[in-house]
């Protein structure tokens, strides 16, 4: 290789984790193959995703060559920003769909909650990583109010989905600060116990879903139909599943939100037990990677928003495909990397930068 | 020393801490494998189960559209039914040359022109797989000649399906409303109230009146077939069948024969009339007139009719007991008269000499009496049985505006009633504020002088002022006026009263109250303004007379009716209840360019209280029951 292209290689590779970048492209590349599937063939839908792909992969590689102490700066500004742009929506948002998610800022529509998915764990890394040197039960309960305010905001809107994921990036942080075992217990029994005050709370939809769940046939136009159709699906894939292309719920317009997040039973109808066990592997692959860059991280906040990432990673796997499969109820969370849609994908690729950033500094690092 | 304790802590927390990550990490293989199992059920164990339902056989899922509710009058009479009938449609998409499709068509069965424009509407609201009825209602014989020819014709079918009707048409359009074909923008609402799959079946929505406001109840709950559908989407047969529930019945607090007669005693006039029960807030009769014919929208109105109804000079779609706004005139002056009393601005004793205008002091500008040289002296008595407008100029110059504002604002003068369907105006009842507000203007004293007489910038709806009447008619307990009786759920049969209709209770000195009350009996007797109204009733009338000017008389001009345009006659009102002293109904008539209250609105109230009170039937009705009942 002349020097010229080597170093541009090097450039930009310098901060790029191979492991992940792999994993991240052979699912990326999967969830193009589904897509196409899901979308009737329809190229036009590829050719944006690919756009969206791409735009994702720059952030990704712009963040994880920001190393971890200068992306902390950023930690209470985005935090106090995205609060303050879920107040507004409160305030003032458009509802669509019956949920009041979107704020006009006259240029374009945002969506504030998805800012905070990486806010959230952003700030709360931020203030534990400040108080290191002593932390005691007072930065649990501030942290955990930090972390309450935007995520009762979030499920007022209501976004149950969106609530559920920050929430648990959130606990995922305090989890892996050292909040004592017995204090979790106690949450854990008092959560248990605190259900019914929950359950009142709850949107008439949000308890229709809940109850479909026990008893999907309950309901099979509505809130039932999603699951039962969807579970129709993943079980007549079968083993070897039905080839690609061939999955005849998807193409018979039975699923909802098929390229979305229903393309799981997509996938799982064309490509069978074979292939979700595939996709479970690759999914664990990237985990696990993220688990042992967590473990070496040098600094507290790298380490537990690497570990924040991961995790979260994981319930994104965990609760799309449990949804899909009939185990969960139905609230929107995409599949990573595989679902078709460019925010779900700049979240995702974006913690994989930050991922990677944590990962290729720690050798600058000087403790 | 503190720095080996420094190093413990450090190792300590990274210990902690990857303990903590490989126990997450066990719970996530936990989950995973959770997931695993899930999918070895649902794909090994269950396999040949979906196998079946997904390739042999497709489940479809055909919802049946419930019936919606019947809407009846207080005493059982069915305002609004549904009837089944065939419909001939035609799903756009499957149909290759519309045009050509539907000549064809009419040479199998009539086709009007009206047909024609009304599909084309529909077209232009709909979704291309929709199916919409190009004719409906056809006749035995018409489907039999379509059922032999239909091979000709893919994409076009008969199908059963109910109908609304309006059993009294334009009678109880004012408050019953219609319903019309589901449009996108109806759809955004069911879909953003989260009841899209409740609407599968659905294609027609309440758009006014009480079909509007009711129509979570009206509605009822879809059912659905679970079918087995070939591969060719035909239905093999049925799995399993949720009936459909019905939409409740809706019980209005109307009285359609009372309605009948008030509105038939409008004769040729226009106008609103509003009687309301005053010890409940009942609303007993609604009318607006002219009205138009609720039928008509149900199908989505064709093209004509439409023009008609709306460039129609009479204004039809106006619905004037809900939404005109009209000056109240003399009206407004027993609600003046206690304003006066209750604030002490004059007693009932106190008089005033009335020349024939009243002036304020330094000002030229004569605000004149209807009675040409005035009424001579006039206490509070007398000014409302001659209904005299001096008193009142005088009067509403020593409260002022704002004292106004606020005593009349609780008789619900410029507020909505709160009743129970939409749309409604809520008038104006003027104060200082408002005209700047308004106007960007300050309130002149002289702006306060006609309002004494509900003029200037006053302005009630029907409603308004038959809701006033009924405050006054049951000595300050206010009821919120509403329409809907009862509702019976269609499922479990519960009947549900509508909530308790009590407002307030106002603070007005009850000897006050009587003094207004016995002048306004007066009105209706000899010497009263509406004498007429009063001839041998054999209950006693508290009314009070209205006029209110459509069009601005110069100073020093005079009116004169048979010199002024129709249009711009003035507008006749009339507020009663009775029987005086325990009032079984409060009513407020207003006729559009009637003339005077007494003559023109008074009569048309008096024969709504003659039957409500005695079951009387006006004259021209009494014949007309006669020859229509049967023989026996």
């Amino acid at each position: 290789m002349p020097p010229l292209t080597r170093r541009l290689f090097r450039m930009l590779s310098l901060h790029i984790d191979g492991f992940l970048l792999a994993c991240a492209t052979i699912l990326i590349l999967v969830g193009l193959a589904v897509l196409y599937s899901a979308a009737d063939q329809n190229a036009a839908k590829v050719v944006s995703q690919i756009i969206n792909i791409t735009i994702a992969c720059i952030v990704m590689w712009t963040i994880a060559n920001i190393p971890p102490h200068q992306l902390l700066r950023f930690a209470l500004p985005l935090y106090v920003a995205g609060l303050l742009l879920l107040i507004g929506v409160a305030l003032f948002g458009e509802i669509s769909n019956g949920a009041r998610r979107w704020l006009n800022i006259g240029i374009t529509r945002i969506q504030p909650s998805e800012l905070m998915k990486i806010a959230v764990p952003l700030m709360l890394a931020w203030y534990f990583d400040r108080h290191e040197a002593m932390l005691s039960l007072k930065n649990y309960a501030f942290a955990a109010l930090f972390l309450l305010v935007p995520v009762l905001l979030i499920a007022r809107q209501p976004d149950l989905g969106t609530a559920i994921l920050i929430a648990s990036s959130g606990f995922f942080v305090i989890l892996l600060a050292g909040l004592d075992w017995k204090i979790l217990l106690g949450l854990f029994v008092s959560g248990l116990a605190s259900l019914p005050v929950l359950w009142s709370v709850l949107h008439d939809y949000q308890k229709q879903r809940l109850l479909t769940l026990i008893d999907p046939s309950q309901d099979p136009l509505g809130a039932g139909y999603h699951t039962i159709q969807s579970m129709i699906a993943v079980g007549s894939g079968g083993i070897a599943g039905k080839g690609w292309l061939h999955g005849t719920q998807a193409h018979l317009d039975f699923l909802p939100e098929h390229t979305t997040d229903f393309i799981f039973a997509v996938f799982s109808e064309e490509f069978g037990l074979i292939g979700n066990f595939f996709l479970l592997i690759m999914y664990s692959l990237v985990i696990g990677r993220g688990i042992s860059i967590a473990a070496e991280a040098p600094t507290l906040f790298s380490r537990l928003m690497a570990g924040s990432i991961t995790l979260t990673f994981f319930t994104y796997c965990f609760v799309n495909m449990g949804m899909v499969s009939g185990i969960l109820p139905v609230v929107g969370v995409p599949l990573p990397l595989i679902s078709y849609g460019g925010t779900s994908m700049v979240t995702m690729l974006l913690g994989f930068g930050i991922l990677m950033s944590i990962h290729t500094h720690k050798k600058l690092v000087k403790t | 020393m503190m720095r080996k304790v420094e190093i413990r802590d450090h190792r300590r927390e990274m210990y902690s801490f990857r303990l903590r990550l490989s126990a997450s990490a066990g719970f996530i293989l936990f989950f995973f494998f959770l997931l695993v199992a899930r999918f070895i059920y649902l794909q090994i164990i269950q396999h040949e189960h979906f196998q079946t339902l997904a390739e042999n056989n497709r489940i479809s899922i055909i919802p049946i559209a419930p019936n919606r509710g019947l809407i009846l009058d207080r005493n059982g009479v069915v305002l609004a039914r549904n009837y089944s009938a065939y419909t001939l449609e035609i799903t756009p998409s499957k149909v290759k040359n519309l045009n050509r499709t539907i000549d064809a068509l009419s040479k199998y069965i009539e086709i009007a022109p009206a047909d024609r424009k009304r599909f084309k509407r529909l077209l232009e609201e709909s979704h291309d797989f929709e199916s919409l009825p190009i004719r409906t209602r056809l006749s035995d014989e018409e489907v039999a000649r379509f059922a032999v020819n239909s091979f000709r014709f893919p994409g076009i079918e008969i199908n059963a399906r109910l109908f609304r009707q309006y059993t009294e048409g334009e009678l109880i359009s004012p408050f019953i409303g219609y319903i019309g074909r589901i449009n996108d923008n109806d759809l955004e609402k069911i879909d953003s109230a989260g009841d899209t799959s409740n609407y599968k079946g659905t294609d027609y929505i309440g758009k006014m009146g009480i079909e509007q406001s009711f129509e979570k109840k009206l509605h009822g709950t879809t059912g659905f077939d679970q079918v087995e559908v070939d591969s060719s989407g035909r239905a093999v047969r049925t799995l399993s069948r949720a009936s459909p529930t019905s939409g409740d019945t809706i019980t209005l607090t109307i009285d359609s024969k009372l309605q009948e007669i008030a509105k038939s005693a409008f004769g040729d006039y226009r106008g609103a009339l509003i009687a309301i029960d005053p010890n409940n807030g009942e609303i007993l009769a609604f009318v607006s007139k002219p009205g138009f014919d609720p039928n008509l929208f149900v199908e989505g109105i064709d093209s004509q009719s439409w023009q008609d109804l709306n460039n129609s000079p009479d204004k039809p779609l106006v619905n004037r007991a809900l939404r005109g706004e009209y000056p109240p005139g003399s009206t407004f002056k027993p609600f003046m008269a206690l304003a006066g009393l209750q604030l002490k601005a004059r007693s009932p004793q106190d008089t005033i000499s009335d020349p024939g205008y009243f002036a304020l002091p330094g000002k030229t500008h004569h605000y004149r009496d209807w009675k040409p040289g005035g009424h001579g002296t006039v206490d509070l008595h007398k000014s409302i049985v001659v209904s005299c407008d001096t008193y009142y100029y005088g009067l509403a110059n020593l409260l002022g505006i704002d004292k106004i504002h606020d005593f009349l604002g609780q008789f619900g003068f410029g507020k909505k009633t709160g009743i129970d369907i939409g749309g409604e105006l809520s008038g104006n009842l003027p104060s200082a504020q408002w005209k700047q507000k308004r106007y960007k203007q300050p309130w002149y004293a002289g702006d306060t002088i006609p309002v004494g007489i509900g003029q200037g910038y006053d302005l009630t709806t029907p409603l308004q002022l038959a809701f006033a009447t009924a405050i006054l008619a049951s000595n300050g307990t206010a009821y919120r006026p509403h329409l809907i009786g009862t509702i019976r759920d269609s499922k479990t049969g519960k009947i549900e009263k509508s909530p308790s209709p009590f407002l307030y209770k106002l603070d007005i000195d009850p000897e006050y109250m009587a003094d207004v009350r016995s002048a306004m009996i007066d009105v209706t007797k000899p010497g009263g303004t509406a004498a007429t109204v009063g001839t041998g009733a054999p209950y006693e009338i508290a009314g009070k007379t209205g006029t209110a000017q459509v069009i601005a008389i110069k100073q020093g001009e005079k009116y004169v009716a048979s010199r002024i345009q129709e249009r711009y006659r003035d507008h006749a009102l009339f507020i009663a209840y009775a029987p005086a002293d325990h009032p079984k109904i409060a009513l407020a008539v207003l006729v559009e360019n009637g003339g005077h209250g007494g003559s023109t609105a008074g009569p048309i109230a008096r024969q709504v209280m003659d039957y409500y009170l005695l079951k009387k039937l006006p004259k021209n009705m009494v014949t007309q029951e006669k020859t229509d009942a049967p023989a026996d």
